[in-house]
């Protein structure tokens, strides 16, 4: 199978999940797309490792699951909070800099 | 030139005793007048001690020098604080510690009720520091200070009383005046730097005879304008009268027998300047004969007794101011009219605060009368001075006085007809108006409303210095004239070259004659108009040239409207443009950073979704212009 076909795969899932960011008003699909930009660039990272034939790209795609499970830890803490205070998940409502 | 150790004590003595009266306060309260008076009688016998050493020496040896320190030295620009004592400076000193000390005896007493008494003979030593700083400096940067100094003593002492603030108001009015004339000494000791590099007396001296005549009429008319502030000429001579508003000591100390004849010394110690530059020199003669009349004329009209001496002396230092004005011959007798007025002033002044002392503060001549009888002390010496100053011989005015006049006369030109006959007018209105004074103060009935008390002859520390002040109005002007004494002796410092009139136009005697015949005709008028009852309120239906004359010939309107009003106007309008152009400048860069925060805070939306949108377009355009420079 043509390796290339995994960066198109990386590519389209991206594409998916920055469209999601861009698109969707709930915080957790918001969340989630986030976390599909993320996989999508790890999979980029090994894909490019192993054409390159070197380790670099894994380590990286390791570094990006730590700081991935980070910010899921963060992120989710302030969804809910911002959920308990204003029984509502949607990103549109959390626009106080605009008044 | 010889040096002398001893002037710097003449003028640090007085200083000292300033400092120490000024700075132990009110524990000092007691004797202070003490200390200050010892410390200018200790002046005075200094200066009588370097006068017969100087007397002893050859002419050609008079002038001592005393280098202080280096003043100012910057690159070819020196300057030295050096203290000169000639023939010149030596007068001015006798004149301002012997009076000086007279007037601070009389003091004593004067201000004996005065709280303020210690801080009042301060001032007064600080004046005499100053004083003699400005007649001992050997340049003109060193004359500067003393002028300075003489102009802050006379601010200090005619606002002495500041509680009132029609007193603080002629303080202020008289340093202003002041500071118009000292901008005009500034500018003529910058003139003097820029052409001759020196400002040193006998720097100038040699640099003048070389120099261009711009650059010289410019330096004198400078001088004119620094000597007309300081002497009440005109056109600065309106803060003279106000200044009446200083104890009566002052008066007669600084504003008629020392400070206000500074601008005499200062056009008498540039004689080389003037010499060579006839257009400043024509200017001298126009100021000093334009005050002599205005002064006479003012002093007709006047009430205040001090008010009518003030412009007296006006009137006389525009005789000085018009003598100097005359070349060579002319600056001896300015000088020598200097120091008999100097004697005959003071003691009316004086005299003048012996009536006030008697009538409680009065003084209004319409509220005295007949006052001859109670205080015949003062009445005499008054009265001395007043032949005096009229020029009866053989008193000492008649002499300075007539050799003014005789040398206007006899100058060359029509200039010095002119300038004679209105020396001549002037000696007839001087005659009228002293005469006025004399009449209505001690003749005539008695005006005084408080009938309890009548006045009563001043203590004997104020007499003393009258009487002292009046044998000095009696013999100075013989004194001085003998075998021509005082000419002789300023010779080498006013009139090096030795000129005399190449023509006598009028004889000695004829000028006399006239002279005397104006002086009478004066006297006569007065006789007809104030021997008679005296009103006790000014009467009001007078000519229109009584009113103008009571009104200080509007010298007053004239400044405000010429000099007050354009300047308030200026200031309004500087304020405008700072509150318009300025302040609207730095308002308009505010508000337009404002405007454009308000115009950029739109861009945060508060969405989550755009900022990412931007941000993926961000990096969207950044790997589109990657690649297109990559490709």
């Amino acid at each position: 199978m043509n390796i290339a076909n995994y960066l198109y795969l990386s590519a389209l899932l991206f594409t998916i999940g920055s469209i999601g960011v861009v698109l969707r008003r709930n915080s957790i699909v918001v969340f989630m797309c986030i976390e599909l930009m993320l996989n999508a660039a790890n999979l980029a990272f090994v894909t490019f490792s192993r054409i390159n034939g070197n380790l670099d790209g894994q380590v990286v795609a390791f570094f990006t699951m730590v700081v991935a499970a980070c910010e899921v830890v963060v992120g989710l803490a302030i969804i809910v909070t911002i959920f308990r205070s204003r029984r509502s998940a949607s990103v549109d409502d959390a626009s106080l800099l605009n008044r | 030139m010889n040096t002398s150790n001893n002037l710097l004590y003449l003028i640090l003595i007085p200083l000292l005793s300033s400092a120490i009266l000024l700075l132990l306060g009110r524990k000092i309260d007691r004797y202070g007048h003490l200390i200050g008076t010892l410390a200018s009688a200790c002046s005075f016998v200094i200066a009588v001690v370097e006068f017969f050493a100087m007397k002893s020496r050859d002419v050609t040896q008079r002038a001592v020098t005393q280098k202080l320190f280096e003043w100012i030295s910057v690159g070819d620009f020196k300057v030295d604080a050096t203290l000169l004592l000639d023939q010149l400076s030596i007068c001015f000193v006798l004149l301002i510690t012997g009076v000086g000390t007279l007037i601070h005896i009389y003091s004593i007493a004067y201000m004996s009720h005065d709280r303020d008494r210690r801080r009042f003979f301060a001032y007064l030593n600080l004046f005499i520091a100053a004083m003699l700083l400005l007649v001992l400096g050997d340049s003109y940067l060193n004359l500067y200070v003393g002028w300075e100094g003489v102009g802050l003593a006379s601010y200090l002492l005619i606002g002495f009383w500041n509680q009132k603030p029609e007193y603080a108001t002629a303080a202020k009015k008289a340093f202003v005046a002041n500071r118009i004339g000292d901008f005009g000494l500034s500018i003529a000791v910058m003139l003097m730097f820029a052409n001759f590099g020196t400002v040193t007396f006998s720097g100038v001296a040699n640099h003048a005879e070389s120099a261009s005549r711009s650059a010289l009429t410019a330096i004198g008319l400078m001088l004119l304008l620094a000597a007309c502030g300081k002497s009440a000429q005109f056109p600065l001579q309106s803060w003279l009268g106000d200044a009446m508003a200083g104890p009566t000591p002052v008066s007669a100390l600084i504003h008629a027998a020392t400070m206000v004849t500074a601008g005499v010394y200062l056009i008498a110690r540039s004689n080389f300047i003037f010499d060579v530059a006839p257009t400043a020199q024509m200017m001298v003669m126009i100021i000093g004969a334009i005050t002599l009349l205005f002064g006479a004329i003012v002093g007709m009209a006047k009430d205040d007794i001090k008010k009518a001496l003030a412009a007296s002396t006006m009137s006389q230092i525009g005789y000085m101011i018009l003598a100097t004005g005359l070349g060579p011959v002319g600056y001896a007798f300015a000088i020598m009219h200097l120091l008999t007025h100097g004697f005959f002033k003071a003691g009316m002044f004086l005299g003048a605060g012996s009536v006030m002392h008697g009538m409680h503060d009065e003084v209004n001549m319409r509220k005295y009368g007949g006052i001859g009888k109670f205080m015949p002390l003062t009445f005499v010496t008054f009265g001395l001075g007043y032949l005096a100053i009229i020029g009866v011989p053989p008193f000492a005015g008649f002499y300075s006085k007539d050799k003014i006049i005789e040398t206007a006369l006899n100058h060359e030109g029509s200039a010095g007809l002119i300038f004679g006959s209105l020396a001549l007018i002037g000696a007839a209105i001087t005659a009228f108006y002293m005469s006025r004074v004399m009449l209505m103060t001690f003749f005539g009935n008695e005006r005084w409303t408080n009938r309890a008390d009548e006045p009563h002859e001043a203590p004997f520390l104020m007499a003393a210095p009258m009487v002292v002040l009046a044998l000095g109005s009696i013999c100075t002007g013989f004194l001085f004239t003998r075998g021509e004494s005082l000419v002789n002796w300023l010779r080498p410092v006013v009139n090096p070259a030795g000129e005399q009139h190449l023509v006598e136009h009028y004889s000695a005697t004829s000028i006399s004659i006239a002279a005397i015949t104006a002086v009478l005709i004066g006297v006569a008028f007065a006789a007809i108009k104030y021997l008679k009852q005296v009103p006790n309120i000014a009467p009001d239906n007078v000519s229109v040239f009584t009113k103008f004359a009571r009104k200080d010939l509007l010298q007053d309107e004239f400044n405000n409207a010429v000099l007050v009003k354009p300047g308030q106007s200026l200031v309004k309008t500087l304020l405008n443009f700072d509150y318009i152009v300025i302040d609207g400048l730095v308002r308009l860069v505010g508000a337009l950073s404002l405007d454009a925060g308000q115009t950029l805070r739109k861009l945060q939306t508060g969405y989550v979704r755009s900022y990412a949108l931007l941000m993926i377009l961000g990096v969207t355009a950044l790997i589109f212009t990657i690649w297109l420079v990559t490709l």
